[in-house]
């Protein structure tokens, strides 16, 4: 029976939802008489029976403040402590910026190895030990590792490399609530507020981006993109050079520099595609590209690629886009 | 305030092409560089620098003796000393076991009030490196720092430090010691003066190999990563492309049509109900 352990969290007071791929990786490692599924949330939530609906056996809460609200180091103190009681085989958690943090921590302090940002998963067939599959060095080749020693095998794994499970709401529900209260070391960072984007999401958990690049000329160009944004319910991405040149702000940018994403579509506009933004885009579902230049290395890395001028081609397409919505 | 940079040598990423036959990465002419991200690290303690001039940075750094041009950077832009841990027993560690050297580096050249690096590397990709010293040390960390503001009085010093993370800016209060790693969000880092250039090739480079970390052989490198590499794969990165040429209005309705086709075939979106 291999134990699975991952880590959920929490966006709002809810369950956020990446924690439902997790428990879909979880549960690709074996049928439910093989694997035994523990989702760890760390953080307020008022609803953490959904994650039994979406595959895990057991719940373990801690509630605490926000994860935001505990710092890495206080929360890798109270996971050692879950892990002294219990030790699974397999450990996931998402490659957010919270488990980007916590879980290294978690690595460092109990002399486990960890593989970051995987985006693919597989139990060795002959030996049972996982496989963590990861791209690397730019995207230009995918690295299978495994976990030498200790246990749990761990893994941070990238947002939107896997589709939740159908809720299924008969499925028993069991919640364990578990005191956490870290004690408050001396030089423990403080939070003290919280700006939200202006957009409702960030590029990194939205299902669709429509990204900007040079092609763009100057920084008025953008307003058509964040039209056409708000057209399909996508949010702007942006190339490396749009950055630079002050178009848009960071947090938007594409690639290695900027954030990895794996959104359902992806619509690069004015943008060549060197090697440090396709890194950054490459797991995305469908990948569209509209460019003047017919040698863009984004076309090649296009399922459709599109030669036209961006400032006749978007607003025809917001046009043509106001008779449909997103589908569910 | 004593401040330590952990900087990687990395290859450039901008000289890197995709050959359109094969789909795979084509290395042309490899320069090596410092890690982009660590930029913004160096330009943070330097900024510290600046407004307390009594601070000092050592620059760390883990790799070939060719590393030592990263470091020499380092110094050009501002730092005051650097060290290089290096030695075949270190090859082929992973991030624990790279934390793991640096870690014990900085414990034998610190205490640091700060220690700082780039929120990842562009090679490894990981983010590991920064969280994995702190544990180590035993010391707070904040990742994806985007700003940073300093005030020693009143004493002890107090900063705070803004992490960008997905939906938005988290505003910290903090005190050293601690680790940040930092993202772009922290502004444009600064070009190394002439003088500083000079300073940079007389400058010498501490080099520490095992023994002077403490750690035995067992400990570092290949022996000491609690992960292995199995299999590496190229994988083709271009797709099954359909090319659509929109030069005209007529091409330009084409284009939408297919576009929407596309996304209607991929379930993306759905026609909206008749209002």
């Amino acid at each position: 029976m291999n134990e699975v352990w991952i880590l959920a969290e929490t966006k709002g007071g809810e369950v956020a939802p990446v924690s439902f791929e997790l428990l879909a990786w979880a549960r690709s490692l074996g049928e439910a008489k093989e694997v035994s599924i523990t989702a760890v949330l760390a953080g307020p939530a008022d609803d953490p029976e959904e994650l039994c609906y979406r595959g895990a056996d057991t719940v373990v809460h801690g509630p605490g403040r926000a994860l935001g609200g505990h710092s890495a180091r206080a929360l890798a103190a109270w996971l050692a402590s879950l892990l002294e009681e219990k030790r699974p085989t397999v450990f996931l958690a998402a490659a957010t910026a919270t488990g980007r943090t916590v879980l290294p921590y978690l690595a460092a302090r109990e002399g486990l190895g960890l593989t970051a940002d995987c985006t693919e998963l597989s139990l060795d067939p002959d030996t049972g030990v996982l496989l963590q599959t990861r791209p690397a060095a730019g995207g230009n080749i995918m690295a299978t590792i495994r976990t030498a020693r200790g246990r749990p095998q761990m893994a941070t794994v990238r947002p939107h490399s896997r589709r939740p499970l159908e809720r299924e709401p008969s499925r028993p529900v069991a919640v364990e609530t578990r005191a956490f209260a870290p004690p408050e070391a001396a030089n423990e960072p403080v939070l003290l507020e919280e700006r939200p984007f202006e957009s409702s999401r960030g590029i990194a958990d939205a299902r669709f981006v429509v990204a900007g690049g040079r092609g763009f000329r100057k920084k008025e160009g953008f307003a058509l993109l964040h039209e056409l944004a708000l057209s399909l319910g996508a949010e702007v991405g942006a190339s490396r050079e749009a950055v630079d040149r002050g178009w848009t702000e960071y947090p938007r940018q594409v690639g290695l520099s900027g954030r990895t994403i794996s959104p359902d579509l992806y619509i690069a506009f004015g943008i060549s595609g060197a090697i440090q933004h396709l890194a950054g885009m490459q797991t995305a579902g469908t990948v569209v590209s509209v460019n003047t230049d017919p040698e863009a290395p984004i076309a090649a890395m296009s399922d459709l690629a599109i030669r036209a001028d961006l400032f006749e081609f978007i607003p025809a397409l917001a046009a043509r886009l106001r008779d449909y919505r997103p589908a569910d | 305030m004593k401040i330590a940079v952990l900087v990687k040598q990395v290859p450039e990423t901008d000289s890197l092409t995709l050959d359109p036959e094969t789909g795979t990465v084509v290395r042309s002419e490899e320069s090596a560089i410092v890690n982009p991200l660590d930029l913004y690290a160096l330009e943070a303690a330097l900024r510290i620098k600046d407004a307390e001039p009594a601070t000092r940075i050592l620059a760390l750094s883990m790799g070939p003796v060719q590393a030592d041009s990263a470091l020499r950077e380092a110094i050009a832009m501002g730092c005051d000393e650097a060290a290089l841990i290096t030695g075949r027993e270190f090859a082929a560690s992973d991030t624990w076991a790279t934390s793991r050297a640096l870690s014990a580096a900085l414990g034998r050249l610190g205490p640091f009030d700060l220690i700082l690096c780039g929120e990842k590397a562009t090679d490894g990709d990981t983010g590991q490196v920064g969280p994995e010293v702190a544990a180590f040390l035993g010391l707070p960390v904040l990742t994806y720092v985007g700003a940073l503001s300093l005030s020693q009085s009143p004493a002890p010093a107090e900063i705070r430090s803004e992490r960008v993370v997905e939906d938005g800016v988290q505003v910290y209060r903090c005190a050293p010691p601690l680790v940040m790693t930092f993202c772009k969000a922290l502004g444009e880092p600064r070009l190394p003066l002439l003088s500083g250039k000079r300073r940079a090739k007389e400058a010498a480079i501490r080099r520490l190999g095992l023994p002077d970390l403490g750690l035995s052989a067992e400990e570092a490198g290949a022996k000491g990563s609690p992960t292995r590499v199995v299999k590496v794969d190229r994988p083709r990165l271009t797709r099954r492309t359909s090319v659509l040429e929109a030069g005209t209005a007529e091409g330009i309705d084409a284009a939408c049509d297919a576009l929407v086709a596309l996304m209607l075939r991929k379930g993306l979106i759905e026609r909206r109900a008749a209002s």
